[in-house]
């Protein structure tokens, strides 16, 4: 079900109310399109304030300050960002923590939905309980021993340069797996708990083993709530700042998140150029979220009514 | 499993008394059924994942707790002695402090109350007004209107955005002598400027509106997905009662959206308590816009580790978030732990 299905039966019931006859409805439209507008225009100003900041020169917003006209358009803000601050590396250290974090989430995760909500096993809700409580905890509440931690293992060298899970990117995949799996079975199994027992049945008539009603079966079945789970995953896990700056000691090795924390002093007399370099980073997940937009809603069933 | 699932769609009504043992039959039929080849999947599927979660979240969690009694530095080993009073700290490393930590944190640490303080502020804020504006959103979205989905995508797309990315891009609006409000307002000057980020007094005030900024569009996507999925047969009912609209949210839509309303108040607080990128980005957490979470990781990477007393920082947020989170396993899974 897409929200798009939804969508339409709706829009002729929403023209008929606004026909004659029906004034206070009318009424109360108007006024949540007018509340919908301004708020829609609040939220968008911010960022296309910034992107107007990066789209002047420097020499000019020093002159007339950021709330002017425009005397001249310019990308060079963008292009010194991208070759001054070296944001090619970050952005591949991005790929090379959220890219493996996404997928082993999503496999691992919906393992574990699957066992818990079609195997009996004795355990099940106190395991669930365990895995979607582990995502809910604050990060701060478990960074200090985690940190001792990240600097007590080792590992071996194709891993990770420094010979340690601290300042890794193998050691940030694997906080951000851990991290985020609670969430990702907490969804699946409600999602899972809404395909009929019936395909099971008839799947178990035909012999299929349990890895078959797992992988053939299920997961694909599941596909609008992994589709749901991959934006929101790709998003939080691109957009992590906390475990980026605390488990990571060095500038270059840190996602571009962080790393733009860093851009932030170095580039602290050309703040035209930390916009540009701000929206530049903010491009993947923009783009995530414009190419699984549909699914997003519908896929994300946390438990609502039917759950 | 057509029982369970039916047994679901009604479970608004008293619990049915035949219905629960349906499924148990069916397991045990189904549990017989597993081959080896079978058990030996359940284990991997189930063990890696557990493995993971209980040696990189759990272990760490109960670990916060044992050291937030100790006092230790991060250098040399931790031992079970006591802390000998009023020795260098050089000489008490990784000894049994008690409750001195906390203590410490409550009577001498400058910066703690004020940390609490900004944290409730925080807490009030999201529960005032960034979660029923989100809330208003998801309804005024769900009628339908013209243009729904153009105010959908505006509306959330600070939530794409990093918490890092927003604390840079409102860094233009709040600017000093260039920035968006202050040439508004006509502040703009050398004298009369107003410094949003830097004042004490004003600051947690600016962020507190760049973190509702993206909160209520977060809210608004959780509570979008709660409308989305009410039976609209109930709404039909209700309209044809002769309920307006208004009724009809608060009498039978909201009371049905209860686990929705259950995993937003959840989300409302754990995000009030794990509130840091913002402020770090702004002024790395100091002069009036102290949190807990600054104080925790300003203990860790800091020059001067004190792992002891973060942990205890730590074990402050950990009892707040575990009152939310009972009362969400609680509601979530009340109804699965009956037999």
């Amino acid at each position: 079900m897409s929200t798009e299905a939804l969508a339409r039966p709706a829009a002729p019931s929403a023209a008929r109310s606004g026909g004659p006859g029906s004034k206070p409805k009318a009424w109360g439209q108007v006024a949540s399109q007018a509340f919908l507008i301004i708020a829609s225009v609040l939220w968008v100003l911010p960022i296309l304030f910034a992107l107007y900041v990066a789209v002047r020169p420097y020499s000019d917003t020093r002159k007339y300050g950021y709330v002017s006209m425009p005397h001249h358009i310019t990308f060079d803000n963008f292009r010194d960002a991208w070759t001054q601050s070296d944001m090619l590396h970050f952005f591949w250290n991005s790929v090379l923590i959220t890219v493996p974090a996404v997928v082993i989430v999503l496999v691992l995760a919906s393992g574990v939905a699957f066992v818990l909500t079609r195997v009996n096993v004795r355990v099940n809700v106190a395991l669930l309980i365990v895995f979607t409580a582990g995502n809910l905890l604050p990060q701060q509440v478990i960074i200090t021993p985690l940190y001792r931690i990240y600097l007590k293992i080792h590992l071996p060298g194709f891993l990770s340069h420094s010979g340690l899970m601290y300042n890794s990117i193998f050691g940030l995949v694997v906080i951000n797996v851990a991290f985020q799996m609670g969430f990702c079975v907490f969804v699946l199994s409600n999602y899972m708990r809404s395909i009929p027992g019936e395909m099971y049945e008839a799947a178990l008539v035909d012999g299929a083993s349990l890895w078959t009603r797992f992988w053939r079966l299920t997961v694909p079945l599941c596909r609008p709530a992994l589709a749901a789970l991959a934006t929101l995953l790709t998003t939080w896990i691109y957009n992590d700042f906390f475990w980026a700056i605390t488990l990571m000691s060095s500038g270059d090795k840190r996602p571009v998140t962080s790393a733009l924390a860093n851009l932030q002093g170095q580039f602290v007399s050309n703040q035209n150029m930390i916009a540009a370099a701000a929206m530049i980073a903010a491009i993947p997940t923009l783009v995530v979220y414009l190419c699984l937009q549909r699914q997003f809603i519908a896929g994300l069933s946390l438990g609502s009514s039917k759950g | 499993m057509s029982a369970p699932s039916e047994e679901r769609t009604t479970a608004a009504a008293p619990d049915t008394s035949a219905g629960p043992r349906a499924p148990v039959r069916r397991r045990r039929r189904r549990l017989r059924t597993m081959t080896t080849r079978d058990r030996i999947v359940v284990a991997l599927l189930l063990g890696i994942p557990l493995l993971l979660d209980l040696a990189f979240v759990w272990f760490p969690a109960i670990g916060t707790v044992l050291l937030s009694f100790t006092k230790w530095n991060g250098v040399g080993s931790l031992h079970s002695k006591t802390c000998v009073p009023n020795m260098p700290s050089i000489l008490n490393n990784g000894c049994w402090f008690g409750v001195q930590n906390y203590h410490q944190a409550a009577t001498l640490d400058p910066s703690f109350w004020p940390a609490v303080r900004h944290n409730v502020i925080w807490l009030a804020v999201f529960v005032v007004i960034a979660t029923p504006l989100g809330m208003l959103f998801a309804v005024l979205l769900d009628r339908g209107l013209r243009g729904t989905r153009i105010y959908q995508s505006l509306l959330f797309l600070p939530v794409m955005l990093s918490l890092a990315l927003i604390g840079i891009i409102w860094e233009f609006v709040y600017s000093q002598n260039y920035g968006l409000i202050n040439t508004v307002i006509g502040r703009n000057g050398n004298s009369n400027a107003i410094d949003w980020l830097g004042d004490p007094h004003l600051n947690l005030w600016a962020v507190l509106v760049e973190a509702t900024w993206r909160q209520a569009g977060y809210v608004m996507v959780l509570y979008l997905a709660g409308l989305k999925a009410v039976d609209p047969t109930l709404r039909e009912a209700a309209l044809m009662d002769g309920a307006n609209p208004w009724q009809t949210f608060w009498r039978v839509v909201f009371p049905v959206m209860r686990p929705i309303n259950i995993v937003i108040m959840v989300v409302t607080v754990i995000e009030s308590l794990r509130a840091f990128d913002l402020v770090y980005i702004t002024n790395k957490g100091i002069n009036g816009l102290e949190l807990l979470s600054v104080l925790v990781t300003s203990n860790i990477v800091g020059e001067t580790q004190r792992v002891g007393f973060g942990s205890a920082l730590g074990v402050v947020l950990l009892v707040i978030s575990l009152v939310p989170i009972s009362i969400f396993l609680y509601q979530t899974f009340r109804r699965e732990e009956a037999p």
